[in-house]
């Protein structure tokens, strides 16, 4: 890959052992294996070719799956990252390979996902040019990425390259862009090695932890009659599963994810009441109201969580824990701040707290979750009519993972569904695009999921809409001959819209009927097998041999047309206004 | 909580590219800036940017704190008009027979603290520092007498309670984290702070 040369005059013997002269395009490369990262998504082009061609050498130690479009290689990185806990990396090249990626990256922000892009850029001297597939990617993505940077000189990548994943990795995580020009990819310099960035003197990863605070926090949480947890990603970012377990369990707290924070508490821990937001539980929702106490871990207070905020949990004191300053007091007002990463202040938090219990709070989340099961769940899981519904799908399945696999859901209705009732017993199976709502999300997402935990079962919930606007990922799958589970719910209609419209807009249905193609011929023609089914009677049996079948397979059910997620808080609404039908 | 005037003081990196992203963090919120200045500070390769612009306390905050967490940043300040000295700079350009015949230039200069950076036959090039109605002023007492030309400079100002930033950067460049306090209105015991 490289050859060794003799190096200047000047330098010492030891740097001349040291030393080799590689191009930049190597430099690339072996910055992602000296990261841990593996796998990388891509699509070749233009400006990124020296990068392609030095890749060439590494098929033996990286891995490159070849997506059908960047944006599908961007969720694919996505998905990698979620499942593995590790760096997602994608590359693309200059002009469209890299707007193609701006969905995912905005995706990647705003949830908090940690991606590394590398695109190809025309020669430096070509800059402003408008030269052929050139792009001003550094401006278009400065909005949605946690850091970007654009280089002009090989000798740059490798510290380049390691500040990059530094920063996509640490703190709050997210994506970071590095546009390299084609000239510093050809470029051959003097390589050093690489070295890990473990510090940027104006980069703050973890606020400093502090003890007063936590105190106060203890002193709350003790004094509370009716605490409340609510648990966000950041517990699943922070990889605090089990100290999050551990202070739950001595607290004694009911506690409630939002739906990023899914998965990180099994899902049937006694504790777990369920879920937060616009189409979560009853109980967690009217009950956000009622407690003294709000203690919210690793999550930012979204919109969708709070409702109205002017009407937000006004009568109780909040605790927030969150590694991000500028989330604290952001939409909710803090009565005690607990900045940090949660890995550290939980198990700070649960030295200084009483082993408590809460049995009649507690008992009061279950008496809501009784009226939500007999107007709401039930019905969905269990329909009197002969109309297959979103939810018994969701219950079959989990009946038949036992709650093992990777949920991957696209966004709309089935992924209310699905979040609502998918059983969790492991951290990272819960994969969606909560923030930005990005349909077209889950089909490569739940490729680069699989890559990321190859021995888990990936099951990617999307719907007739989202998928279609990302099927093009079929022919990842095909060529990869990855083993993704590809279960389309299809009403007929884009149906969270719908809703809406049958809801605040009289029925006017403007647009939402979305007709689709053949879709099970469609996978026969990427070769992927699959079957199509409208009757409950098929329904165990189609779910059975889809988890069962050796490879990729897509099981399209016919779900009900008009069938509406319920409970829903109206928006503009408090949450404790949530409407069970 | 009304709008007020808020001057924004941020230091950053030497980067390209930073300005763009700092004033994105204005434009996402459809703020406007009234003023920007940018420029090297104090310490060797930080860079200084002095921002005004009109808006609810509340919201000046968040927006400070979510510059300050980008990475090129080091600190972010926000200051109401009493915190701080501020000054900006304006130039005046006149045709020298009009200010000559028609004017006594001894007594603009003394009256508005204003000096001559340039005679020439054709035109002089008036120079005066102050607040914002001060540098106003002189255009309506020099456009009688046919003000050619007009600029003035963003504000630059200095935060009155600063400590300034020699020290601070040598916290941030140890790899340690800092003991920094971040300010919060909620606490005021700052002896029992530790870090991790």
């Amino acid at each position: 890959m490289s050859t060794t040369t003799a190096a200047p005059a000047q330098s010492t013997e030891e740097k001349k052992a040291s030393t080799t002269t590689v191009s930049g395009s190597v430099a690339v490369l072996e910055a992602i294996l000296a990261e841990g990262v593996n796998t990388i998504f891509g699509y070749p082009g233009g400006a990124i070719m020296p990068i392609y061609d030095a890749l060439y050498d590494y098929q033996e130690t990286l891995k490159h799956i070849l997506v059908r479009h960047e944006q599908g290689g961007i969720h694919a990185a996505q998905g990698f990252a979620r499942t593995s806990g590790n760096v997602g990396v994608v590359f693309a090249t200059s002009g469209p390979g890299a707007t193609n990626l701006v969905t995912g990256l905005a995706d990647a922000m705003i949830d908090s996902t940690p991606v590394v892009a590398i695109t190809g850029q025309v020669f430096a001297h070509l800059l402003g040019t408008d030269a052929f597939q050139e792009t001003d990617v550094i401006n278009i993505t400065t909005p949605v990425t946690k850091w970007n940077y654009q280089v002009t000189d090989a000798t740059e990548i490798p510290a380049v390259m390691a500040k990059a994943f530094y920063i996509a990795r640490t703190g709050r995580p997210g994506p970071v862009l590095i546009d390299i020009t084609k000239n510093a990819q050809l470029q051959k310099f003097e390589y050093e090695g690489y070295k890990k960035c473990e510090h940027i003197r104006s980069y703050r990863p973890k606020p400093i932890v502090r003890k007063e605070y936590v105190k106060q926090a203890a002193e709350l949480i003790n004094a509370a009659e009716k605490p409340f947890v609510l648990f966000g990603q950041g517990v699943i970012l922070g990889k605090a599963e089990q100290e999050f377990k551990k202070f739950l369990e001595k607290s004694g707290i009911p506690a409630a994810a939002t739906i990023m924070g899914l998965s990180s508490l099994p899902t049937d821990h006694p504790q777990h009441v369920g879920m937060l937001g616009m189409h979560g539980n009853y109980g967690p929702n009217v009950l956000t109201n009622e407690c003294d106490v709000l203690i919210a871990i690793g999550m930012r207070f979204d919109d969708r969580v709070t409702g109205r905020l002017d009407k937000y949990a006004k009568q109780a004191k909040v605790i927030h824990l969150d590694i991000d300053p500028a989330e604290i007091d952001k939409n909710v007002k803090a009565e005690v701040p607990v900045w940090g990463d949660c890995k550290e202040t939980l198990p700070m938090l649960t030295e200084l707290i009483e082993p408590k219990v809460y049995p009649q709070w507690l008992q009061k989340f279950r008496d809501f979750e009784q009226q939500e099961q007999e107007q709401c769940i039930q019905p969905e899981l269990h329909p009197a009519s002969d109309i297959l519904t979103m939810g018994e799908v969701i219950r079959v399945l989990n009946e038949l993972t036992g709650g093992d696999a990777v949920v991957v859901t696209d966004v709309g209705q089935h992924q209310m569904v699905a979040c609502r009732y998918a059983k969790f017993t492991q951290s990272r199976s819960n994969i969606t695009s909560g923030g930005l709502g990005t349909m077209g999300f889950a089909l490569p997402a739940a490729i680069g999921a699989k890559f990321g935990a190859p021995d888990r079962t990936v099951v990617a919930v999307i719907g007739d809409g989202g998928f279609q606007m990302t099927l093009q990922e079929l022919g990842t799958i095909m060529q990869s001959g990855i083993d993704v589970k590809i279960l389309i719910l299809n009403n007929e209609f884009l149906g969270m819209v719908r809703q809406w419209q049958q809801l605040f807009h009289d029925k006017r249905y403007s647009f939402v009927d979305i007709t689709s193609p053949d879709f099970v011929a469609l996978a026969k023609a990427y070769y992927i097998d699959g079957q199509r089914i409208s009757e409950r009677a098929q329904l165990q049996a189609a779910l059975k041999q889809m988890l069962d079948h050796k490879g990729s397979y897509l099981l399209e059910v016919k779900v009900g047309k008009e069938n509406n997620v319920f409970p829903m808080v109206p928006q503009g609404c408090s949450v404790a206004e949530i409407r069970l039908k | 909580m009304s709008k007020q005037e808020f001057t924004v003081t941020v230091y950053t990196e030497n980067q390209i590219g930073l300005l763009n992203r700092i004033a994105i963090m204005f434009s996402r919120r459809k703020i406007n800036v009234e003023s920007l200045n940018t420029s090297p500070s104090e310490v060797d390769g930080i860079h200084r940017f002095t921002i005004v612009i009109n808006e609810v306390e509340d919201v000046v905050k968040k927006l400070v704190r979510q510059i300050e967490k980008q990475v090129e940043v080091l600190r972010a300040y926000y200051n109401t008009g009493e915190e701080i000295v501020w000054q900006e700079l304006a130039m005046y350009k006149v045709p020298t027979d009009e200010i000559a015949e028609k004017v006594k230039v001894e007594r603009l200069l003394r009256e508005y603290g204003a000096r001559a950076v340039v005679i020439r036959k054709d035109y002089t090039i008036f120079e005066t520092t102050g607040h914002r109605e001060e540098t106003d002023k002189l255009i309506s007492v020099l456009e009688p007498y046919g003000l050619i030309e007009f600029v003035r400079s963003a504000r630059v100002a200095i935060i009155k309670a600063s400590a300034g930033f020699h020290e601070k950067l040598k916290e941030f460049e140890e790899n340690i984290p800092s003991e920094e306090v971040i300010e919060n209105e909620f606490l005021n015991r700052k002896d029992e702070v530790f870090s991790m």
